[in-house]
C-alpha cells in the first residue's frame, strides 16, 4: 500500500466515539434466522483504542482499474453491456461530524437486473447476464465523493421462511482511516415496500436508522436519456476530543 | 481545538450476506476477468523482515458447524510492532510489509489459512507495550454487525501476562479463546461465535 492523499490530522489521530448499539442492529435478531446460531451470547469487551484500532489500511488510486466503477461494462464482452436498468449511485462518505472521508475504498456487490448473484450457491430459477459480474470499487476523492454506474438490481426469494423476499439492494464495504471504522452495509432504494417487511433490514430496530439506508433518486445529477441517479451517503464514526485525555 | 458536537450518526450496519466472497474476493470465487487480483491476498512477500509463520482455523456456529461463507480481514504491526498505515504513530513501517489480510474461508470446509510474519510489541503510548497480537474481523451470512476480536500466541506467556486485553477479562478462563496454539510449525486459531468455548469479542 502507498499511500497518496494529503490529511488532516483532527480526521486521523485519537480514539473513536463508541458505536451506538440501539442505532445499531443486535447480533440476535431471531426473524432474521442465521443470526440464531451465529450470535455471541456473552457480552463483548470493552477497550479502550489503541493504535491497533486507530490505525488501518489506505488504499492507493493505482489498485483501481478503469473500469472498476462501471458494472455496465466491466464484466461485459467487448462492445457489449449488461441487461437493465441503468443507475448511477453517488454520494459521500463522511465522519460523525460531517468531515469527509478522503482517499477511503469503497465497494460494493449485488445481483443484476433479474435478481441472481453470479455465485455458484445462488439457486434461483432466473438467468445470470452474461455481460454483468455484479461487483466494483472506487476511491472517494477530496470531497469524499463516490461514484459508480450500474443496472438496478433485482429482489430475490431467499430461505428465510415459506415466502420471504429481499427487497433490491446493493452491498456496500467501506474502509476510514482505522480498523475501528470499518463497515459493511446495504443501501436500498426508497419507496420500495419490500424495505419495510425485511427481516434483514428490520434487524436494525430504528426507523430512523433504516431510513439512512435508502437511497433517493437525484434528478439533478442524472444521465438525460442514459441514466438516472440514486444519492447514497455512508456515515463513518467520528474521533472523540482528545484535549482531556493525558499525552505524553 | 474547538468543541465539535457530532452531527451525524454512524450508518447502521447490515450482514454481508452468503455472498460476500463474491463481492470482496471475486478471483478466489473463480471471477478473474475483472480485478487483476483479490485485494489482501498477501501480507509478506519474499524481502518481509520477521519470523515467517502460518496461522490456520475454523470459525464454528453455536451448533458446532464450521462457518463456510465467511470473509475475516486481519491487521497486525510489523516485526517491530509498526503499522503499515499514514497514522501510525511511529511513520516506520517495514516497506515490504502491508499489515492487512483479506482471508475468504473454504467453502466445503470453512478452513481459513494465512502466511504472516508474527507481530512485534505494539506500544501503548509511553509506558506499555502490548502482547504481541493480530486483530481479526469477521463477517458473514447470520451476522448483522462486523465482529473485532485478537488473536494472541500462546507461547508469548511473559508478553501476555501483562496485555491489557488479556488480563482485564473478568472470566480469567476465557482468555485462553483468544489463544493461538502451535501445533507443528502451524499457528492454530478456531473462533467459537457462541457456546461453552464462545470466543471473548471486542467492543473497540
Amino acid at each position: 500500500m502507498t499511500h497518496d492523499a494529503d490529511y488532516n490530522s483532527q480526521e486521523t489521530q485519537g480514539p473513536f466515539i463508541a458505536r451506538d448499539p440501539n442505532w445499531q442492529p443486535k447480533a440476535y435478531t431471531a426473524d432474521y434466522k442465521y443470526t440464531i446460531a451465529r450470535a455471541p451470547k456473552l457480552p463483548a469487551l470493552s477497550v479502550a483504542n489503541t493504535v491497533s484500532e486507530m490505525t488501518g489500511p489506505v488504499f492507493s488510486k493505482e489498485i483501481l482499474g478503469k473500469q472498476d466503477n462501471d458494472l455496465i461494462h466491466n464484466y461485459a464482452r467487448s462492445g457489449e453491456a449488461a441487461t437493465g436498468e441503468p443507475i448511477i449511485v453517488h454520494g459521500k462518505v463522511v465522519d460523525e461530524h460531517k468531515r469527509p472521508m478522503k482517499g477511503v475504498l469503497v465497494e460494493f456487490w449485488q445481483t443484476n437486473a433479474s435478481g441472481r448473484y453470479r455465485h455458484k450457491t445462488h439457486n434461483i430459477a432466473v438467468p445470470l447476464d452474461p455481460n454483468f459480474g455484479g461487483f466494483g470499487r472506487f476511491i472517494t476523492d477530496n470531497e469524499g465523493h463516490y461514484w459508480f454506474r450500474t443496472i438496478r438490481p433485482g429482489g430475490y426469494p431467499w430461505p428465510n421462511g415459506p415466502n420471504a423476499w429481499r427487497p433490491p439492494h446493493i452491498h456496500f464495504s467501506v474502509f476510514g482511516y482505522a480498523f475501528a471504522q470499518r463497515l459493511i452495509s446495504q443501501m436500498y432504494f426508497s419507496g420500495d415496500p419490500l424495505v419495510w417487511q425485511c427481516p434483514i433490514v428490520r434487524s436494525i430496530s430504528d426507523t430512523d436508522a433504516i431510513e439512512t439506508l435508502l437511497a433517493k433518486p437525484d434528478i439533478e445529477n442524472s444521465a438525460p436519456m442514459d441514466a438516472l441517479a440514486y444519492r447514497f451517503d455512508v456515515v463513518l464514526r467520528g474521533r472523540r476530543m482528545t484535549f482531556f485525555e493525558n499525552h505524553e | 481545538m474547538a468543541f465539535q458536537h457530532t452531527q451525524l450518526k454512524e450508518s447502521p450496519s447490515q450482514t454481508a450476506g452468503p455472498f460476500v466472497q463474491m463481492g470482496l474476493t471475486p478471483n478466489f470465487t473463480g471471477i478473474h476477468s475483472v480485478y487483476e487480483n483479490d485485494l489482501g491476498g498477501a501480507l509478506i512477500n519474499d524481502k518481509t523482515e520477521g519470523e515467517r509463520i502460518v496461522v490456520t482455523g475454523q470459525i464454528f456456529d453455536g451448533v458446532g458447524s464450521p462457518i463456510n461463507d465467511a470473509i475475516i480481514e486481519v491487521w497486525q504491526a510489523d516485526a517491530k510492532g509498526r503499522y503499515n498505515s499514514p497514522f501510525d504513530p511511529s511513520g516506520k513501517c517495514d516497506k515490504n510489509f502491508f499489515s492487512w489480510g483479506r482471508i475468504p474461508v473454504d467453502p466445503e470446509t470453512g478452513i481459513y489459512s494465512f502466511s504472516t510474519i508474527k507481530p512485534g510489541r505494539v506500544p501503548i503510548g509511553s509506558e506499555a507495550r502490548m502482547a504481541p497480537h493480530i486483530t481479526f474481523w469477521i463477517v458473514a451470512r447470520g451476522i448483522n454487525l462486523g465482529l473485532h476480536t485478537r488473536m494472541y500466541f500462546a507461547d508469548e506467556g511473559d508478553a501476555n501476562a501483562e496485555d491489557a486485553v488479556l488480563t482485564e477479562l473478568e472470566h480469567q478462563h476465557r482468555a485462553s479463546t483468544l489463544l493461538a496454539e502451535l501445533e507443528g510449525d502451524i499457528y492454530k486459531f478456531n473462533i467459537y461465535l457462541q457456546g461453552a468455548r464462545e470466543t471473548v469479542f471486542l467492543d473497540i
